[in-house]
């Protein structure tokens, strides 16, 4: 690899990818010392009060409003979410690829908007973002080697066609796709969906970021490949210490990426509840959040036949440019009361081990 | 689309007759497509099963096991190059009469479809015709379909209200919408509504939840449930998704490579799978309830159709291949007998030998 800027990896990190028996998987334990840990480091990247507003004929379309997130070094950061939820916005102003309407977005505590030509150009290759759709995301006339050292060449970090291979075979080994050699010049139609996903990946990896976005990167794969790549990213966050802010509409996924890490879930360009992953997932307590682990299809059906549901007031989503009054999330909620939810805007504060943001349960 | 029916009792010999009382025989069904001039892949072989009244059977499987060309294969709905090249779809009609699917002459097949056997297509984005209205989806599917007198336009739209109140839409905001003015939800309903509309016997879903969000997943999972208890149509629906398969499903078929590899109950295949494929793919699958779990991964991908390995097709990717698995292809075996086709069956050389202690009743 070329002259690694990523911090070293946390000795408690290698040491539980060591003893993982693929190297992939998150340890399950969550020591005290990893949390004060993650308090301690300061963000790498961080939302502070961001609005992304949309101007359509029909009026104007609060995506996000007014998001707070940190990004940790070498922790994950996790959000879910329904589609609409400003979940790829929020990740779009993290990545530097749009700008907020209000708020700013802090890499290394320097805002973006103000960096100069150099300080920018650093925070290009710090940051780097891997889409969707690996069908879409690859240029289809370039080879696998074009595409991966396009950056490098970019950036001038090879000096010549012959380093610039090597270094490329160096990323596809790591992202498994081995042997190098086979892959460096395909096309993207030779390949399948997650041989796709992994290019991308290394081209991400290309330019030794500090966080990756990952913007829905598995949700286009089948379940056996999905595993597989989320192993992939999992070695990379614990063997190089990339941090990740890691977007998916799938619990599971999040659960089992995230389980170190923390989560945040969104609704309506909100955040609703944020917390260590374990906390919110087994024991959710915004009413949206329960809603969305009930919902989810277990593959169990014993437990899917006995699993307990909430029951929503309403199926709909509200429409973005005309939000009810109060909580966002009241018309559909089964926790609502008269009073506060239709009135007041509920903050996100400090409740349960968490942040929440739910007049009915931070009030309890 | 095939129109053309096949010459009855062409070709290799029916494997036995039908099943007493089921709705669906599928007997020995291959499906292929025409690849080139004289070339054709074989995407489906030799699948067989019954398919009694009121059954639910999910067809699980990676992309391109052959789970949707079967679905479309069974209505005769393939694209121009595909073809069911052998075998007997034996349906049996709300008259009683019992018609192999791939004998239908052109306006029986057209009878056929919809009001006894209908489809709701993967992906509900492109499934409606984007230039017009939900009402006239309604009104086409009508005339096209049902039999006898005209029915006046007045009459078909109040019956089209009613279907799309069974699935919770507004019909007075939904029927007179353009279909890019609903959400995913709404059209997947729609869809579904529609699909409804001359009570078929048999629905088949291809993928019916996938790219909706999990709230509205949630809801279309239980409506489904819910009408058919109301309407006790059988369903056959494809799916990646087992968590959906274990929620939705009485029985389960699992695919590989063209063939039928396992099918059970889904107690049977989420319990007790027989065969490692079933197992590899329930085990790679992350659950939200309880502590983490690390799921399995499944390396690599399905056989190339052109390419298939001599044996078992899934042996180059099986933790206990053993020798003979390469050169020798498992039948499919019944484990454990049942009626109504929920017998428990796998096509595995090793089965009894890997029975392991992750069993549970």
């Amino acid at each position: 690899m070329i002259d690694r800027t990523a911090p070293a990896p946390r000795p408690d990190r290698a040491a539980t990818a060591a003893e993982g028996p693929d190297g992939g998987g998150p340890s399950a334990e969550a020591a005290p010392e990893a949390a004060a840990l993650r308090e301690a480091a300061p963000p790498v990247l961080s939302l502070k009060g961001v609005h992304q507003v949309f101007g359509t004929p029909r009026g104007d379309v609060p995506a996000v409003a007014g998001v707070d997130l940190e990004v940790r070094p070498g922790q994950v950061l996790c959000l879910v979410g329904e589609s609409g939820c400003g979940k790829t916005t929020s990740a779009r102003m993290a990545a530097g690829l749009a700008a907020p309407t209000a708020g700013s977005v802090l890499f290394r505590g320097r805002d973006v908007a103000a960096m100069d030509k150099h300080e920018r150009s650093v925070f290009r290759r710090a940051v780097q973002y891997i889409h969707q759709d690996p069908y879409a995301s690859l240029n289809p006339v370039r080879t696998v080697y074009s595409t991966v050292s396009a950056g490098l060449r970019r950036h001038k970090m090879v000096k010549d066609r012959h380093e610039a291979r090597r270094a490329v075979t160096e990323l596809l080994e790591r992202v498994d796709l081995t042997p190098a050699e086979d892959y460096l010049d395909k096309y993207p139609h030779q390949m399948s969906g997650g041989q796709r996903q992994r290019v991308a990946v290394a081209r991400a990896l290309a330019m030794n970021p500090e966080v990756i976005i990952a913007d829905e990167s598995t949700s286009m794969l089948d379940v056996s490949i999905r595993v597989s790549l989320l192993n992939t990213l999992g070695k990379l966050r614990d063997e190089l210490g990339v941090s990740f802010l890691f977007i998916t509409h799938d619990l599971a996924v999040a659960k089992y990426f995230a389980w170190d890490g923390e989560i945040a879930v969104m609704y309506l360009g909100k955040v609703v509840e944020h917390g260590p992953t374990p906390q919110v997932v087994n024991d959710p307590r915004h009413p949206y959040t329960r809603a969305l682990v009930s919902a989810v299809c277990e593959p169990d059906p014993d437990l899917a036949r006995t699993k307990e549901r909430v029951r929503l007031r309403s199926a709909d989503i509200p429409d973005l440019t005309d939000l009810p009054p109060g909580c966002d999330f009241h018309p559909r909620c089964p926790l609502y009361a008269q009073g506060a939810c239709d009135t007041l805007r509920p903050p996100l504060v400090p409740s349960h081990d968490r942040l929440l943001a739910c007049h009915v349960v931070t009030g309890e | 689309m095939t129109d053309h029916p096949a010459a009855p009792a062409a070709g290799k010999a029916p494997a036995g007759g039908p099943a007493e009382g089921a709705l669906l025989s599928v007997r020995g069904v291959d499906v292929g497509y025409r690849t080139g001039r004289r070339t054709r892949v074989t995407a489906v072989r030799d699948v067989s099963f019954d398919l009694y009244p009121g059954q639910s059977m999910a067809l699980v499987g990676e992309s391109g096991c052959g789970k949707t060309t079967l679905g479309l294969g069974l209505l005769r709905l393939l694209p121009r190059t595909g073809v069911v090249s052998s075998g007997e779809i034996l349906f049996r009609r709300k008259d009683g009469r019992l018609v192999d699917v791939r004998t239908l002459a052109r306006e029986d097949l057209r009878r056929f479809r919809w009001n006894e056997a209908a489809m709701v297509f993967q992906g509900a984005m492109n499934a409606f015709n984007p230039v017009l209205r939900i009402e006239d989806h309604f009104l086409d599917t009508f005339r096209a379909h049902e039999g006898g007198r005209r029915r006046p336009r007045k009459e078909i739209l109040e019956q089209s209200a009613d279907l799309l109140t069974t699935v919770r839409l507004d019909p007075a905001r939904v029927l007179g919408s353009f279909p890019h003015e609903l959400s995913g939800g709404m059209r997947q309903r729609a869809l579904i509504a529609l699909a409804l509309a001359l009570k078929p016997q048999l629905l088949i879903l291809d993928e019916p939840t996938t790219a909706l969000d999990i709230l509205t997943q949630r809801s279309i999972v239980e409506r489904l449930a819910e009408l058919r208890d109301e309407l006790r149509f059988a369903m056959v629906f494809i799916t990646h998704d087992l968590g959906l398969a274990a929620e939705l499903a009485d029985r389960v078929g699992t695919m590989y490579a063209g063939r039928m590899i396992e099918t059970g109950t889904t107690r049977d295949i989420f319990y007790r799978a027989r065969h490692p494929y079933t197992s590899a793919l329930i085990n790679s699958v992350p659950p939200v309830a309880g502590d983490l779990t690390v799921p399995q991964s499944l390396p690599g991908g399905p056989p190339s159709l052109t390419a298939l390995p001599p044996g078992c097709s899934f042996a180059p990717r099986c933790a206990h291949a053993v020798d003979a698995c390469s050169h020798t292809r498992p039948t499919l075996d019944v484990l454990r007998t049942r009626t109504e086709g929920l017998s428990h069956a796998a096509a595995c050389l090793r089965t009894h030998e890997l029975l392991e202690g992750a069993t549970r009743d």
